[in-house]
């Protein structure tokens, strides 16, 4: 699951992880609000307005219905707030991850400016958390080339990213925030802020149960403050049942809507966007279906895993979710019955079938285990219009022949 | 001799009173494996399908003498289930449980790296050793008597490739489901390594898929040591970057990830990959053959 910067910068600060203080607006009368708490109450005229949505590239990001109009922007004036708030509220954010569909924008972090002038220089950092699956321990990844695309900075400068790793089930120890630290260019005062500020960070990622939290920028203030001006937070799904009030800041409107009315049935779907739709049981067969289809000429359109109960109800609600999709030609159910028994599921893919009534694209069924020679018999028998198969070549030769239309 | 769990194994159930593990309790006794009892906290003392009910595995292991363990508690509970068998000195423990929180597995994969003993899984099918014990929750009857083994991430692939492979005239002597999450107990290579030590396996059937390295490393182990032809597939060639496919540990990351990466350096390694899963059990047969006509 992911969360917006707001939410994450909130989750932060129950570990004591300094942040950019903002406050959320939904329309354009509480971002005015939040500017006078955030800047005209304590004196400043500066903050800056941020689009909250799943995604980055906001700062380059423009809005589709006002393309002067990008996703973060410095304001200076309540006059400005309101422009930019009603240029971005309810508009699309159309950037380089969120593809050219965009994003629709519900919510604005009206936030205070860091960027003043002070004793010290201003700088900008990258820190990121995550799992180092090879090593099976959390590794924390930095930089000092922050707030900038940190895929480009691996790329061209591989000498410029750093890596820590923390030993499993054990804090990070402090020699491993100093060295970070130093590795930062940072001594005296912000040396000890950021040593405070990652050691809060890892106890942050690891009590949340984080699958990943990055911060770019992490920025050093003029008067030596660490903050995390921006945070990007995924969380792992497994772990939400210990976290209730974290799963409640779930942004449904973020997810694409089938997926979301997929898992409302316990079915695992991923839109894609292809020509030909399949429902399996099973991750590892129903990507391996996936990759025949293609090799048969079509394209997935969607990978779809009934998981260990294919029964009528399932497969009903596989075929509606798949068939929401215009560019289905042609839906492949591919079932490897272990303990399941195919004649079941056979006589659930019939069921699910005349429920639906007209169904103009072709089916193809291929049940595989037990009672697989019933199953086909049934499926043979049932007089719609779908075509059976037992092995898996001949479901992909089956695949081809409808995509060719025959 | 046979890879992990054979006739002799005494089988254990973490979990035995609940549904899932009922079940599959009753399934594996059916097959012929020997499981001796099952441990479910609270319930010591009684019985369930005629076995006896430990409140812990210690207990299980002193009255029982079990040596396998195969776990089905819930996803909150299943990372202690792992260290209580490890630390009653279970030497082969077999978790299905899907759902376990990354930070758990973290901590119960580094408590069993230095304790004598071998994790499969978790979210796995489980260990089969055809016609002696299965420990899992596989159809048994797919998995025929023979010399070929099968690793593999996933369940239903794992059937997949065990069916064809009988289909095409061979039969299986031990399947591993190592289990699709991120953090797993015995990885690609582990097993690989165990079934090309096997003197009762001839060939090896290496079935992976998208996310981590797992495969990469095993197929660079196998250049140096491949006494044995192995057939590869890895699934997810059609799964686009940043999302997860079903598996947690299904997901495309950096380059190395994707399965055409996979292939390639499984390939340069002398593994027989092949790019349908339609041909599993075709091309084991083929390379059998061809070993048979050289040797």
């Amino acid at each position: 699951m992911n969360l917006h910067e707001y939410q994450a910068k909130e989750l932060l600060k129950r570990y004591n992880v300094p942040t950019q203080e903002g406050i959320a607006a939904q329309s354009v009368d509480e971002a005015l609000k939040a500017y006078d708490e955030v800047a005209t109450s304590k004196g400043n005229k500066f903050a800056v307005v941020k689009a909250q949505i799943h995604a980055g590239g906001r700062g380059k990001g423009t809005m589709r219905e006002v393309p002067s109009q990008h996703g973060v922007q410095v304001v200076k004036s309540a006059d400005q707030v309101r422009e930019v708030a009603s240029n971005i509220l309810g508009n699309t954010l159309v950037t380089i991850q969120t593809g050219t569909a965009g994003k629709k924008v519900n919510k604005i972090l009206v936030a205070q400016d860091m960027y003043y002038d002070g004793p010290s220089e201003r700088k900008e950092f990258y820190l990121s958390i995550l799992l180092d699956r090879a090593r099976k321990q959390n590794v924390i990844m930095y930089s000092t080339e922050g707030g900038m695309d940190i895929e480009e900075v691996a790329h061209n400068t591989p000498e410029k990213i750093f890596k820590e790793w923390v030993q499993p089930a054990m804090p990070l120890q402090g020699f491993q925030a100093r060295e970070i630290a130093f590795n930062l260019g940072l001594s005296g005062e912000a040396h000890k802020n950021m040593v405070k500020f990652i050691t809060n960070l890892y106890n942050a990622y690891t009590g949340l149960d984080c699958s990943m939290l990055e911060i770019n920028p992490l920025f050093k203030s003029s008067d030596d403050k660490i903050i995390a001006v921006d945070c990007k937070m995924n969380m792992d799904d497994n772990a939400l049942f210990r976290h209730k009030d974290i799963e409640a800041m779930r942004d449904k409107s973020e997810e694409d809507p089938t997926e979301v009315e997929a898992g409302e049935y316990n079915l695992n779907y991923v839109k894609l966007d292809g020509n030909v739709g399949c429902m399996v049981n099973g991750a590892g067969l129903a990507m391996a279906t996936m990759d025949m289809i293609k090799l048969a000429g079509g394209e997935p359109a969607n990978f779809l895993d009934v998981g260990g109960t294919a029964n009528a109800k399932t497969v009903e609600a596989g075929f509606r979710i798949i068939m929401k999709d215009p560019h289905v030609k042609a839906i492949l159910i591919n079932i490897f019955g272990g303990i399941v028994r195919c004649d079941r599921v056979a006589a659930g893919v019939i069921e699910a079938y005349k429920a639906l009534g007209n169904i103009d694209i072709p089916i193809i069924v291929r049940l595989q285990g037990t009672n697989a020679e019933v199953a086909k018999e049934l499926i043979d028998n049932s007089g719609l219009k779908v075509k059976s198969a037992v092995l898996l070549s001949e479901a992909a030769a089956a695949v081809q022949e409808a995509i060719a239309g025959k | 001799m046979s890879v992990l769990v054979n006739k002799n194994s005494k089988v254990i159930v973490q979990g035995f009173t609940g549904t899932e593990g009922s079940f599959h309790a009753s399934q594996m006794i059916e097959y012929g494996t020997n499981v001796v009892g099952g441990v479910t906290p609270g319930k010591g003392g009684s019985s369930h399908l005629e076995l006896p009910v430990f409140n812990t595995v210690r207990d299980a292991v002193l009255a029982t003498q079990a040596d396998v363990s195969i776990i089905f508690v819930p996803p909150a509970f299943a990372a202690d289930a792992i260290m209580e068998a490890c630390d009653a000195g279970i030497k082969v423990i077999i978790c299905i449980t899907e759902g376990i929180p990354v930070k758990d597995m973290v901590m119960a994969k580094e408590y069993v790296k230095h304790r004598n003993c071998r994790l499969i899984g978790p979210n796995c099918p489980g260990v089969i050793t055809a016609g002696e014990a299965k420990v899992g929750i596989m159809p048994g009857f797919v998995f025929k008597t023979g010399r070929i083994g099968i690793v593999s991430k996933s369940g239903t692939l794992t059937y997949e490739a065990a069916d064809q492979t009988v289909k095409a005239g061979m039969g299986i002597s031990t399947a591993i489901g190592i289990g699709g999450d991120p953090i797993i107990g015995t990885t690609t290579r582990e097993a690989v390594e165990l079934l090309m030590n096997d003197s009762e396996t001839d060939g090896i059937v290496m079935i992976g898929e998208i996310g981590g390295n797992m495969e990469a490393e095993a197929a660079r182990w196998l250049k140096g040591n491949m006494r044995k032809p192995v057939v590869g597939f890895i699934a997810g060639q059609t799964a686009p970057p940043g999302r997860r496919m079903g598996h947690a540990g299904a997901i495309v990351g950096g380059a190395e990830d994707t399965a055409a990466a996979k292939m390639k350096i499984m390939r340069e390694c002398g593994i027989h990959v092949v790019d349908s899963p339609a041909n599993i059990g075709a091309t084991m047969a083929e390379v059998l053959k061809k070993k048979l006509a050289t040797a």
